[in-house]
C-alpha cells in the first residue's frame, strides 16, 4: 500500500495510514529521497502514529531514510511513535540514533520551522 | 486448545502473522504494551523465515501455567539452518547486513526462548510470553 506524501510549503509530509510491509517502507524511503530533489524540499516528516510495530527492519529503514535525506540537504523528523512502540524499541535495543523525533505532526512542523529559520539566519 | 498457523513466504505474511498474534494475545487479556511485544517478536521471527529460509510457518498457541494464560510462538522453517547458534544469538551478529538484533531482541522481550537449528534441515524458534 502506497503512503500518501503531502507537500506543505518547503516540507514533505508522509502519513502512514496502516501497517506497512517491508516493501512499502522501502518504497516510502525511496520516494521521499527522490521527492526531496524534485520539490527542493527542506524537510521531511514521517508520521508513524499508525504503526503498531517498529522492529529492527523498520528502525533501520527509518534511520537510513533520515541519513539519505540529510545527504540530499534536508532534515527528517519522525513523529507519532506510540508509547508501547517506544517501550518495545527500548527493550529490543533499537535506537533511532542521529534521527530527530517529535511527539506529533504539530511538534514536527515546529521543529522543522525552527531548523529552517536558523539556517536562513546563518546564510 | 486454540492454535493458529500462518504460512510465511512473503513480507505481507509478516503483517498477517503479527495481526493474528495480536488477536490471540488480546483474547488472553494481554496489556497494550505486551501486545506490542508479542507482535514485534512475531515480526522479527517471521522476517528471519522470509529472509533466510524463504518460507516456513508461524504457529501461535495458547498456553497455561497455574492459571496464568500465555502465548507460545513457534517459528519453523526447513531452510539452511544456522551453523553457529550461539553466534547468531549475539547482538550485532548478522550475515545479511542487518542490525543483528532480531534473535537477541526477541529473547530479551519474551519470557522463554528456545532455538533448535540444524544445517540443511531448518530452524525452529519457540518463545513464550505469559500474561502479567
Ligand atoms: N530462520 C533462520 N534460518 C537461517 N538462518 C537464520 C534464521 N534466523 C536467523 N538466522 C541467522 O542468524 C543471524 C542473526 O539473526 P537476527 O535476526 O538476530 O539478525 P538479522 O536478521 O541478521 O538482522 P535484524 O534481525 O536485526 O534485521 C542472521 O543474520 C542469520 O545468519
Ligand atoms: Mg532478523
Amino acid at each position: 500500500m502506497a503512503v500518501p506524501i503531502l507537500k506543505q510549503g518547503p516540507f514533505l509530509i508522509a502519513s502512514i495510514q496502516s501497517a506497512l510491509t517491508d516493501t512499502d517502507l522501502v518504497q516510502l524511503r525511496d520516494a521521499l529521497v527522490g521527492q526531496v530533489g524534485s520539490y527542493r524540499s527542506r524537510g521531511v516528516i514521517v508520521d508513524v502514529t499508525a504503526l503498531d510495530v517498529l522492529d529492527s527492519f523498520a528502525s533501520r529503514t527509518l534511520r537510513d531514510l533520515a541519513h539519505m535525506v540529510r545527504l540530499r540537504g534536508a532534515e527528517t523528523v519522525i513523529v507519532g511513535i506510540q508509547p508501547e512502540v517506544a517501550f518495545t524499541m527500548v527493550r529490543l535495543g533499537l535506537t533511532l540514533e542521529g534521527v530527530a523525533t517529535a511527539l506529533d505532526l504539530e511538534e514536527g512542523l515546529f521543529y522543522l520551522d525552527q531548523k529552517l529559520r536558523s539556517t536562513q539566519q546563518e546564510g | 486448545m486454540d492454535e493458529v498457523s500462518v504460512r510465511i513466504s512473503s513480507d505481507l505474511d509478516l503483517v498477517r502473522a503479527r495481526e493474528q498474534g495480536r488477536v490471540l494475545a488480546g483474547q488472553l487479556g494481554f496489556t497494550q504494551s505486551d501486545l506490542t511485544l508479542v507482535a514485534t517478536a512475531i515480526s522479527e521471527l517471521a522476517r528471519n523465515i522470509v529472509r533466510y529460509a524463504r518460507r516456513g510457518e508461524i504457529v501461535l498457541r495458547q498456553a497455561e501455567d497455574g492459571g496464568v494464560p500465555g502465548i507460545v510462538i513457534i517459528a519453523r522453517d526447513e531452510g539452511p539452518g544456522i551453523p553457529d547458534v550461539n553466534r547468531a544469538m549475539e547482538p550485532g551478529y548478522s550475515t545479511a547486513g542487518g542490525l543483528g538484533l532480531g534473535l537477541p531482541g526477541v529473547r530479551r522481550i519474551m519470557d522463554k526462548f528456545e532455538i533448535v537449528s540444524e544445517v540443511n534441515r531448518g530452524t525452529v524458534v519457540t518463545v513464550t510470553k505469559w500474561k502479567r
